[in-house]
């Protein structure tokens, strides 16, 4: 042994791995359909990252995931070969981690804190989140979660987009009754209705809300609560013990620019619904959609960048689709892996623009954008530079097709039904951050109804937070 | 599955369909609607409540086979069922005591008048109807709307029936005959009801008309029912359908209606030549 051990070379220091690239489809060739862009990693590829990972005892990546997962833990099984461990120990805190591993913006989370990020890329966290994720799926491996003794208690989760999925997930667990009351047709909020099926398939998300329907949920479609049924009805009437709330901010912004209502335009909220939801893009599905030569998608966000891509899609290879955006290139919110697809599937960039009017035509069609150019000046509130127009660079730009991605505002269904319900001045539920609780007893809520638009994690991190105040709620009953 | 329990065929190309929706039927009110999925490939259609039996649970509903998806809709029979039917959605009508109330109704529109007739009579009001129709055959709900109207005038356009023209014609003379209107309702055809608000405009009587926007979701979601009334813009599906119809801009609302036209007529396309296909 000794022996051996002399004879070795003298130690040399390991070579570094390099940031494993995920395999995704041609642009050229992806960019004519809607099945997913990424493939994902495969095992091989999945072990040599996970060999990346420092397995720091600090884990500054656990502090930057908003639902703390164990990352270096998950990791470490990875690189053993254990991917159903791995994907069942992320599952202790994160309950959708193929969505996540596709949709989170991990390089403003966990992969931006990564230590190996000091000197190297950070370790590629979110594909293998999603490759362990889609491995325990395809393996069949999905195991059901105990299910604690029912205590009787009834709970109404209003909304089924992720916060309204974490919260019944883990009130099933609790031995609770769920019933969820959804305004569309489909379960999964934003996850349905708004990304679409080449960043995030429907199936995927289809097989997480089996898991509830499988955990004993009622599911009530068709249900605006405000309209169908009010918040009161349900806590005073129908013998519901608390209710969530998680309704997510489904109200589109508009410009207010003059021209904005003419035909031809729309929000982000209403082309991609068309797509999505009602499957506009599949010939036996009757929703109709029209995409012109020439679009202009407002804005550069996770939402324009669908719409965007989804309109090249619809389009077809002579259509010319634009982001119009008034700051520059480093302010752009959407995620990076995003702009970088959005950039190789042909989308054209305009940035520091920004319109002012839309122009028509006789019959009441938009035929052109006017614009301004913009210069950054001092920063702002938000520590951005603040975009300013430049004077006299007016310019028309020929579009047919314009398609707006300014964000969204809570609904007001639920607020103008219930008026102990107290609100800010943006219509967002004020909540108490650390339990979710209303000002209304036995009410919780959380997700964008209370944060305005933001991510699909914190909206799940807030729905697990409700849920154990509301178990500690009905316990106290 | 929402239950089809009745249907009968009321006119060419008009069905009254009862439906299973006891939700719906325990909280709507007149002037609500409800939006409607038939089956999975279909689009979401936006129609009107015309009367609901909250025992039994159902609502009625009328339909004019008009497009693809109508007709598609119409061919549904009693026992079958609407895969989806979510409501009711937008304001109920205002149902005060006005005075006297002239209610305006064309063709289908006639289907959306019925309940806010009925609960303008209700709430107190003498309530003046005048029904419209192309021909005597298309004319709709004569009968039911004679019972809750202070005074019926039927009109078609062709004379068949009744006063020989259009609902906003005999809406003038009973203006030029001085009688005193507080409130006029209209609903119909979009050319009509801008029609009706031309004739009130000069003599600032408060008019109001039910629009028939295009609609996706329905719970103000997508915007794509945004209307222009005044300098602002609404959503028809969540503070409609009812606006002043003296500040919606009804031509660009007749513009948006053409705006899939192509698409739509694809549609009947391919449908008419699967069921060619499946005669062969
Ligand atoms: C196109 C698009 C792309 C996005 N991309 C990303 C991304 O890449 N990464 C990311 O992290 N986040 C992304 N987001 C944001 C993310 O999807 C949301 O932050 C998240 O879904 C919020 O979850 P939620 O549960 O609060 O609400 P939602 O997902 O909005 O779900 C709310 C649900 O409640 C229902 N509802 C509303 N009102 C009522 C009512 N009165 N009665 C009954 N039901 C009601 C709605 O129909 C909906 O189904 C994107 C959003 C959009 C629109
Ligand atoms: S910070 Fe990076 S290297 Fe360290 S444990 Fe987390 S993922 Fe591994
Ligand atoms: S129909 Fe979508 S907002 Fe009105």
């Amino acid at each position: 042994m000794a022996e051996e051990k002399r004879t070795r070379p003298p130690r040399k220091k390991p070579e570094r791995i390099p940031r494993q690239e995920m395999p995704v489809r041609l642009p050229e060739v992806r960019n004519k359909d809607f099945n997913e862009v990424a493939l994902g990693f495969t095992p091989e590829l999945a072990l040599i990252e996970a060999k990346r990972c420092l397995q720091c005892p600090k884990h500054p990546c656990v502090d930057g995931c908003p639902v703390s997962v164990d990352i270096p833990g998950f990791i470490h099984l990875v690189s053993e070969g254990d991917f159903i461990g791995a994907a069942q120990k992320i599952k202790e805190t994160n309950l959708l981690p193929s969505v996540c591993g596709r949709v989170c913006p991990q390089e403003e989370q966990c992969e931006q804190v990564c230590v190996v990020a000091k000197i190297d890329k950070p370790v590629a966290i979110g594909r293998l989140e999603r490759f362990v994720a889609d491995y325990e799926r395809e393996q069949g491996a999905v195991e059901l979660p105990k299910v604690a003794p029912s205590t009787g208690k009834k709970v109404a989760v209003v909304g089924s987009g992720p916060a309204g999925i974490t919260v019944s997930y883990e009130l099933l667990q609790a031995g609770h009754k769920v019933t969820i009351f959804e305004a569309l047709h489909e379960l999964g909020g934003v996850l349905v209705y708004g990304i679409p099926e080449f960043r995030l398939p429907k199936a995927i998300v289809a097989a997480e809300i089996e898991t509830i329907k499988k955990l004993g949920a009622e599911i009530k479609l068709n249900m605006l609560i405000g309209k169908t049924r009010t918040i009161d009805a349900l806590l005073d009437e129908d013998g519901f013990d608390a209710v969530f709330i998680g309704t997510g901010a489904g109200l589109p912004m508009f410009l207010n620019l003059p021209g904005e209502n003419l035909n031809g335009i729309s929000s982000a909220n209403e082309f991609l619904t068309r797509v999505n939801l009602m499957k506009a893009y599949r010939e036996e599905y009757t929703t109709p959609i029209k995409v012109g030569k020439k679009v202009a998608v407002i804005g550069a966000g996770n939402v324009a960048m669908d719409a965007a891509r989804a309109a090249k899609r619809v389009g077809g290879d002579d259509v010319e689709v634009s982001i119009i955006y008034r700051r520059a290139r480093d302010q752009m919110p959407a995620r990076a892996e995003e702009l970088h697809h959005a950039e190789e599937e042909g989308i054209i960039f305009n940035l520091l623009t920004n319109p002012i009017r839309f122009i028509g035509s006789e019959n009441n069609a938009v035929t052109a954008t006017e614009c301004i150019k913009m210069e950054l000046g001092e920063p702002d509130d938000s520590g951005r530079r603040r975009p300013i127009p430049i004077e006299g660079s007016e310019h028309t730009v020929e579009t047919d097709t314009v398609i707006v991605a300014l964000g969204t505002t809570p609904r007001k269904f639920i607020s103008e039904t219930t008026p102990d319900l107290k609100t800010s001045k943006w219509g967002t539920f004020l909540v108490d951050e650390e339990t979710g609780k209303t000002s209304k007893k036995g009410v919780f809520a959380g997700g964008d109804i209370v944060t305005g638009s933001a991510t699909v994690i914190k909206a799940m991190g807030a729905g697990r937070v409700a849920a154990i105040a509301i178990n500690e709620y009905l316990a106290g009953l | 599955m929402y239950k089809i329990v009745k249907k009968q065929d009321l006119a060419p190309n008009i069905t009254r369909f009862s439906v299973e929706a006891p939700e719906v039927a325990r909280s709507r009110k007149p002037g609500q609607f409800v939006v409607i999925r038939a089956e999975e490939t279909s689009e979401r259609v936006p129609l009107t409540i015309v009367d609901s039996d909250p025992e039994k649970g159902t609502i009625d509903l009328i339909i004019q086979k008009a497009g693809f998806s109508t007709t598609r809709l119409v061919s549904f029979e009693v026992g079958d069922g609407f895969l989806d039917v979510l409501g009711p959605l937008g304001r109920p009508t205002d149902m005060e005591k006005y005075g006297t109330v002239v209610c305006v109704g064309g063709g289908v529109g006639t289907a959306v008048l019925y309940p806010i007739v009925k609960g303008l009579k209700e709430a107190g009001n003498e309530v003046i109807t005048i029904n419209g129709a192309r021909n005597k055959e298309l004319l709709i709900l004569e009968e039911e709307l004679g019972a809750v109207s202070d005074e019926l005038i039927i009109t078609t356009d062709d004379g068949s029936y009744g006063v020989k023209g259009f609902g906003s014609t005999v809406l003038q003379g009973l203006i030029d005959d001085k009688k005193n209107i507080d409130l006029v309702v209209a609903i119909g055809p979009t050319m009509m009801m801008k029609a009706v608000a031309e004739v009130t405009r000069p003599y600032k009587i408060h008019t109001i008309a039910s629009l028939n926007a295009i609609m996706i979701d329905g719970t103000g979601m997508c915007g794509g029912c945004r209307v222009t009334v005044g300098d602002e813009v609404k959503f028809a599906c969540v503070d409609g359908p009812e606006f002043d119809a003296h500040l919606v801009d009804f031509d660009e609302q007749i513009a948006k209606h053409h705006y899939y036209d192509k698409e739509q007529k694809c549609q009947m396309d391919l449908m008419i030549d699967k069921a060619e296909e499946e005669r062969a």
